[in-house]
């Protein structure tokens, strides 16, 4: 099976599908921010040092930690 | 006037969703702050005539996306609904909704239409949802929902009638039941809902989620739940997110039929450019530092001018009441404590006010969000969160608004941690006695014909504060224990004009705070302060006189220096000067004796009061004249060396003392009202004095 990619990979403009989560607990809160399963999250830019990021999906601006954007898998 | 119906509203709805602009379109000034039992948020609570004979009596709800709380003070929400029999259970809950973000806003909805809540959608924003190009089907959307809707503008007030209409009628909770429980867990939610009485399946389900946030259950009960959902093996965090992903489901079926055209995308563009700049890695910062910049010089130099003002007045008020009232301790009470005791809760109030426009706006127009986003990867290093930066900036002017500014910071222990560190900052009250000190025991020499010595010893103080406020976030992230884990999931809201009504409503509250709740302990303390230092056992006090006058060494003295002599000796004598007179074997080893005691004691009210027991202690009467106190100081002898009292060590164990020192009970009394108890005040005080007392005695001991 090929490396899953995850949010934390992405770089700025590019944009993926969701598909899962790796972290149960954060998972409960980032589904509720709208990280569903099958919806397009679109990679904005990082901060200065790389840590948080800002990502858009279900039509918000959110700002993630790496180790929580990390927590998300994406298909693209 | 007829008998009142009195309703009870609350409001909820995620943060940035207008709430707070609605609550004071609704209540105006009708608003006072109550607490939560057990928890750090504030209750906002409101009175709105909805029309001459029903009010509602409005609560304002912290912001949260759904009913589970990422941070303990969101905890109140679900305590609230899910409890019937809580006081303060809504008749009807107003749920606001940002219209540019349906999506967000409606999980929360669904969740209070489970609970079988009579609820009021308040679509706002709609003006911008609209330049976004969305256009929503308001009859479908409250068709589908089964709940009344209503278009607001919470800026403008603009809905807030037809919102006030919509909550008079007797409203009836939806008969939509959104959430399905599945046949696995259906047996145990049953069980839990017999058990309990409750009307609904999703309060009984809510029980079995959130057993141990839900406080109005007793052990007992929690017990009975815990053993069910072990036996039925549920498991809260794999429901909750199947739960989630079922009502977003069923939101965005909805929202396909109710949206008849989407969002163009283009309007946010304004704010993404913005962002390039204000999170970019040179100018991102720049601009953030000139911010803290203008904020930290509009506290430290701007408020200082209605603060000496209030300072003058409250000492001619002193003398004025002083020189009018009959002689007598009761009289004293008033003109030499009471007075005085309010002045120093009064004279805060232009620093809080500074320093919580600065913030409301910064809050207001979501730079905020922006300051945590660039701070955060470095803050989190030594323990403290991004929101941690502009109350240890303000720190450096006061900790008092300081340390009320640290409700920004939504995770609990990283504000414990901020409020425990923030007082380390050198603040500017500890300014007078640096200076006093630093001109007497270092020379007024250049180093290198361009830096000043003392302007170093300064810098080196300030810095000494800052390490130490770092070292000890980093220590404390290790002792403190939380179960609530950090998040940094946050919206980072499109750029907005701030609402000027809204900076003036939370000026007008943290004011109203620090004068109500922090102020009542600042004057009793101040009181016995005063006590200690005006009166003394058996007849010392009357005696003063007396004894100066008698005294050889007086004679020839003018009628001025006789007075000031009196005074020295009222102190010496005083219930302070015995208590300092006993600790100076304790402050003995830190170069110390009794005289600077009776200061250290007398400086608890507030650092800056130093000086002026030093000059009382020296008999310069009342005199703050730095050159006269320097003079004087310079002078005084040590009996046991011979060599002068103020010697490079002692003053140089003094700064230390003062620069990592608690001394200032205001603060405690703002920690106090922010921690909501005294655990953290003792704990803090104990800790910087036993710091301070560490660092002078070896500042003193290899100095000597």
């Amino acid at each position: 099976m090929a490396r899953t990619k995850t949010v934390a990979q992405m770089v700025p403009g590019e944009t993926a599908v969701i598909s899962g989560f790796t972290d149960e607990e954060i998972s409960v809160k980032l589904l509720e921010m709208g990280f569903l399963p099958g919806t397009a999250v679109r990679f904005n830019f990082t901060a200065p040092f790389g840590d948080p990021v800002c990502v858009s999906v279900s039509g918000l601006d959110l700002s993630l930690r790496i180790s929580e954007a990390s927590s998300i898998t994406i298909l693209n | 006037m007829a008998e009142q119906r009195i309703l009870r509203v609350a409001l909820a709805g995620k943060p940035n969703s207008g709430k707070s602009s609605l609550f004071n379109q609704l209540t105006g000034l009708n608003q006072k702050i109550g607490n939560f039992p057990g928890v750090t948020v504030d209750k906002r609570i409101g009175l709105c005539n909805l029309d001459d004979k029903t009010q509602a009596e409005i609560i304002d709800l912290p912001g949260i996306y759904s009913l589970y709380p990422r941070t303990l003070d969101e905890k109140v929400v679900a305590e609230l609904l899910a409890d019937k029999n809580n006081r303060q259970y809504p008749d009807a809950v107003v749920l606001v909704a940002d219209a540019t973000n349906l999506k967000n806003c409606l999980l929360l909805l669904t969740q209070l239409m489970d609970l079988k809540l009579p609820t009021v959608l308040a679509l706002n924003m709609m003006d911008l949802a609209a330049q976004s190009g969305q256009s929503i089907d308001i009859q479908m959307l409250t068709s589908s929902l089964d709940v009344p809707v209503v278009m607001i503008n919470a800026r403008s007030g603009q809905g807030a009638y037809e919102l006030k209409q919509a909550l008079k009628t007797k409203l009836s909770p939806s008969t939509k039941t959104i959430f399905q429980l599945d046949n696995e867990i259906k047996k145990v939610v049953t069980k839990i809902k017999d058990q309990f009485h409750l009307a609904t399946d999703y309060e009984a389900y809510q029980f079995l989620q959130q057993t141990d946030n839900l406080v109005f259950l007793s052990e007992e009960e929690r017990n009975f739940i815990r053993k069910e959902a072990k036996e039925n093996q549920f498991f809260p965090h794999k429901y909750q997110g199947a739960e989630t992903v079922m009502r977003y489901g069923f939101i965005q079926d909805l929202l396909n039929k109710v949206i008849l055209k989407t969002s163009d995308p283009e309007w946010k563009k304004f704010s993404y450019r913005i962002d390039k700049v204000l999170t970019h890695k040179v100018w991102g910062y720049l601009i953030f530092f000139s911010v803290l910049f203008l904020i930290f010089q509009s506290i430290f130099a701007w408020a200082q001018i209605p603060m000496d003002f209030i300072d003058q007045s409250f000492t001619a008020l002193s003398n004025m009441a002083d020189n009018n009232l009959p002689d007598g301790p009761l009289f004293d009470l008033i003109s030499q404590g009471v007075v005085p005791g309010i002045g120093g809760i009064i004279i805060f109030i232009p620093q809080i006010v500074i320093l919580f426009a600065c913030i409301s706006i910064l809050e207001e127009s979501g730079y905020m969000a922006r300051v945590v986003f660039l701070m955060d990867k470095i803050m989190r290093k030594f323990g403290l969160n991004g929101k941690s930066v502009v109350p240890l900036i303000s720190g450096l002017a006061c900790a008092i608004p300081a340390i009320m500014a640290t409700r920004t910071i939504d995770n609990w222990k990283d504000r414990l941690i901020t409020i425990f560190v923030t007082p380390f900052m050198s603040c500017s009250a500890r300014l007078p006695v640096f200076t006093i000190l630093v001109a007497l025991i270092i020379p007024d020499d250049k180093i290198l014909g361009f830096f000043n010595y003392q302007g170093l010893v300064l810098m080196a103080l300030y810095i000494l504060g800052f390490l130490a406020a770092i070292f000890s976030a980093m220590a404390l992230q290790f002792l403190i224990k939380s179960k609530e884990r950090s998040y940094l999931i946050m919206e980072l809201p499109t750029y907005r004009k701030p609402k000027w009504a809204n900076v003036g409503y939370t000026i007008l509250e943290k004011t109203k705070a620090f004068v109500f709740e922090a102020g009542k302990i600042i004057l009793a303390i101040s009181i016995v302060l005063w006590v200690l230092a005006s009166y003394g056992p058996g007849q010392s006090m009357q005696d003063a006189e007396m004894r100066v006058l008698s005294d050889p060494t007086t004679q020839g003295f003018s009628q001025q220096e006789i007075q000031d002599h009196i005074a020295a000796y009222k102190l010496e004598h005083s219930y302070a000067g015995i208590v300092g007179k006993t600790i100076e074997p304790v402050i003995k080893p830190l170069g110390y004796d009794w005289k600077i005691g009776i200061a250290l004691i007398t400086s608890f009210a507030a650092r800056e009061v130093f000086v002026g027991t030093i000059a009382t202690i020296y008999s310069l009467g009342s005199s703050e004249d730095q050159l006269t106190i320097k003079t004087r100081l310079k002078r005084e002898i040590n009996p046991e060396t011979g060599g002068p009292r103020y010697t490079p060590a002692v003053g140089l164990s003094l700064l230390v003392f003062y620069t990592l020192a608690m001394q200032c009970m205001s603060t405690l009394a703002v920690v106090k009202r922010e921690t909501k108890g005294w655990k953290w005040p003792a704990i803090q005080l104990a800790y910087m004095t036993a710091i301070a007392y560490l660092s002078a005695f070896l500042v003193y001991q290899s100095l000597s």
